[in-house]
């Protein structure tokens, strides 16, 4: 084990899949000379060539057909677009070919990319690198979704979706980059998708949580715990496609209340959907309305005060928490 | 012009385009009779570019194109039963019934699809072409791709990847005058479309695409350059397509007798005249050509008539690669409760006569629909009827 930095886990991802399988690639702007424009690609250049590791010109919707392409004839692309808000440049390429091929040419095809792109508020990006557009990528059929929170779980999520063989949509979140966490060094540990974390068990309210957000939650469940006496369980599902449903309802169950954390839009959000998921299988076990937490519906401002208010804090969580536990404290 | 190649050259280089121009005929005609559905573009008019084109292939080659890509595939080799198959949505067709028309594809020829996006394919066409590169492999991928497609911004994104990374691909414009229904003197400021990625270093050349020879002759030399030389080229072949854009398409934009001018340069009938005066093919190879086109469209047709419709359980396969699955990758197909369409004996009765009634005819009108392949194609006659129904209620 190693204590590593979110980027540096994700980078060791690439670097330990570049070297165990030849057909491994990572294409983007600015990945190799710049080493990334949030350093994850650092000393990829170095140590795989140009040939492996290639600075792309700005095409986004050429980039990822070209993995696409690529993919399709057997390389196991990985892609990096500087911004998820870039990734709006791609759409077509995304939805429309890689999320599409497999299915519409019946499985003659595979698409074996992965399209990593960071996301999320906090560094007074303002409205065009800062959204969170998990739950557009959430709504494809086809598509995978890894949104990971620690640098344990971004690595071997990573080298997983690069062993998979179906398109996986990959996000980051740019203020987890320099976070800190215990990482293995063991190059074949992976992470199947589809398998939520419990981060702390609790019997009171369900808080579910992604990439940033799976940190508020916990902070969250902290204050619950120290100032009103409530176990919170909170729970990063990880993987978005597949979903773990199962450990939420699971959880839902028990504490027959749930919250849900994202730092994305409200209508139609994550939130949204997995609100609507867990009414339908558990509507029996709730003893209160699911509640959301979501970033506010707005573009992302630039003034430090206005873009903290449009993202949500631990007070938000409790404050959601304690409305679903009114009447039984 | 290119001197004609041996007697079996010009047999298989005819015989390719008379099936090609049977199967679309065919293709209309069945159209017409509702037994293919949604949209359906037809290439009659330009099998000189498709059969030009992959005569100069090697079976490693890649080929990619278009939603008008029914001969591309047979001119690769998929067996046009196949192709019909598709048409019909049956599980016996190139995508087993899920990609229809516009999305033909044949791994096993090497021909990665037919793409409803236009420009969509360029892209791909790169990366297909990296994986060559990077492989160390001979392979060029040959991208087809109509007049339209050249101002899609994913043109001249690729133009540039292809010319910076050097790959070993060509780009070839079908440039059949029109852009739907579009010419190509109202959506284009560079006419001449050769010319439009010399900016990125791409050398373009434009030759006649209804001399199967020339544009035979031509995608060699590009191919060649792309195989050896590492350098991409753009090609713009001149072709038409006598029908409409799709089944779909009144042709207001254009006059009866430039379709007429055209047609008296058919690429079939001058190729064909052209080797019976040069007494390479004779009177009777020309007919035996024709004659079989003619038996194997049919046998394609009774062999999509006789393929059985999907089965409802498999609208979820091929979605995804399934190996250690855990989770819910399609909410409806891991749902404890079953979506109403997963399984046939518990939908709805109006859902589950449609699916027997084969679900991509529903809501056509009756009486006959119209043939793209024989005539200037109204719009399905679906439009007028709904107008009528609306005065009604006006009443």
């Amino acid at each position: 084990m190693a204590e590593l930095r979110m980027r540096e886990a994700l980078r060791d991802a690439m670097a330990e899949e570049m070297r165990r399988d030849e057909a491994v690639l990572v294409m983007g702007e600015d990945v190799g000379v710049f080493q990334g424009a949030f350093k994850v690609t650092e000393g990829l250049l170095e140590e795989f060539g140009e040939r492996r590791v290639r600075d792309t010109p700005i095409s986004e919707n050429t980039i990822v057909g070209a993995g696409v392409g690529a993919a399709m004839a057997g390389l196991r692309p990985v892609v990096e677009l500087m911004t998820i808000n870039f990734a709006l440049l791609a759409l077509d390429q995304i939805v429309n070919h890689a999320a599409a091929i497999p299915y519409m040419f019946n499985g003659q095809a595979r698409v074996p990319l992965v399209i990593r792109m960071p996301g999320g508020g906090g560094h007074q990006l303002g409205p065009t690198h800062s959204h969170s557009f998990e739950a557009l990528f959430l709504q494809v059929p086809g598509l995978l979704v890894a949104c990971p929170s620690t640098p344990a779980d971004g690595k071997a999520l990573l080298k997983a979706a690069i062993r998979d063989d179906n398109p996986v949509v990959f996000i980051e979140h740019e203020s987890l980059y320099g976070r800190r966490g215990e990482v293995t060094d063991d190059g074949e540990e992976t992470l199947p998708f589809g398998q939520a974390a419990v981060r702390c068990d609790g019997t009171d309210i369900t808080i579910v949580g992604i990439l940033k957000m799976a940190h508020v939650a916990e902070d969250a469940a902290r204050v619950l715990a120290n100032e009103h006496g409530v176990k919170a369980e909170v729970i990063d599902p990880r993987t978005l496609r597949p979903l773990d449903l199962d450990t939420i309802l699971h959880s839902v169950r028990k504490t027959n209340r749930a919250v849900i954390v994202e730092e994305g839009w409200p209508h139609g959000g994550v939130g949204a959907n997995l609100a609507t998921l867990i009414t339908e299988q558990a509507f029996d076990h709730l003893d209160a309305p699911v509640q959301r937490v979501t970033g506010a519906d707005v573009h992302m401002p630039y003034s430090r005060r206005l873009e903290q208010a449009a993202i949500p804090h631990e007070e938000h969580v409790v404050k959601a928490a304690l409305a679903a536990l009114e009447g039984s404290l | 012009m290119a001197d004609l190649p041996d007697a079996a050259t010009c047999y298989e280089l005819l015989a390719r385009m008379a099936l090609i121009r049977r199967f679309e005929e065919e293709a209309g005609r069945q159209y017409q009779r509702a037994r293919a559905g949604g949209f359906l573009h037809l290439a009659i008019g330009e099998e000189a570019t498709i059969v030009g084109a992959t005569a100069a292939m090697r079976d490693e080659d890649y080929l990619i194109g278009t939603y008008r890509t029914h001969g591309h595939a047979i001119a690769r080799g998929t067996e046009p039963k196949r192709v019909m198959a598709e048409l019909f949505g049956r599980v016996d067709g190139t995508s087993g019934g899920r990609g229809g028309s516009m999305h033909i594809f044949d791994a096993e020829h090497r021909f990665m699809g037919g793409y409803g996006i236009v420009g969509g394919n360029l892209p791909i066409a790169a990366g297909l072409a990296i994986a060559s590169d990077y492989k160390g492999e001979d392979a060029v991928t040959v991208c087809m791709f109509g007049d339209g497609a050249s101002n899609a911004g994913n043109f001249g994104e690729t133009m540039n990847l292809a010319a910076l990374w050097s790959l070993p691909v060509l780009f070839l414009v079908e440039n059949n005058l029109y852009g739907m229904g579009t010419s190509v003197e109202r959506h284009s400021a560079q006419t001449d479309l050769s010319a439009k990625a010399e900016g990125y270093g791409i050398a373009g050349r434009r030759i006649d695409g209804m001399d199967v020879l020339a544009v035979r002759d031509a995608v060699a030399e590009g191919v060649r350059a792309a195989r050896e030389e590492r350098r991409p080229t753009l090609i713009e072949a001149f072709t038409y397509r006598y029908r409409g854009h799709s089944a779909a398409d009144p042709e207001v934009y254009r006059e009866r007798e430039e379709v007429e001018e055209w047609q008296q340069r058919d690429p079939i009938e001058s190729f064909a005249r052209r080797c019976r005066e040069a007494g390479v093919l004779g009177e009777r190879e020309v007919r035996e050509a024709r004659e079989k086109a003619e038996r194997e469209v049919l046998a394609a047709v009774e062999f999509a008539e006789g393929s059985p419709e999907p089965a409802l359980d498999t609208l979820y396969e091929s979605l995804y690669v399934l190996d250690s699955a855990a989770g819910w990758y399609a909410v409806d197909e891991r749902s404890p409760e079953p979506h109403r369409g997963e399984h046939e004996d518990r939908m709805p009765p109006a859902a589950r006569e449609l699916a027997e009634a084969g679900a991509a005819y529903a809501g056509q009108p009756d009486g006959p629909r119209p043939n793209p392949a024989e005539h200037g194609d109204a719009q399905e006659g679906s439009e007028p009827e709904v107008a009528a129904e609306r005065e009604g209620v006006e009443d």
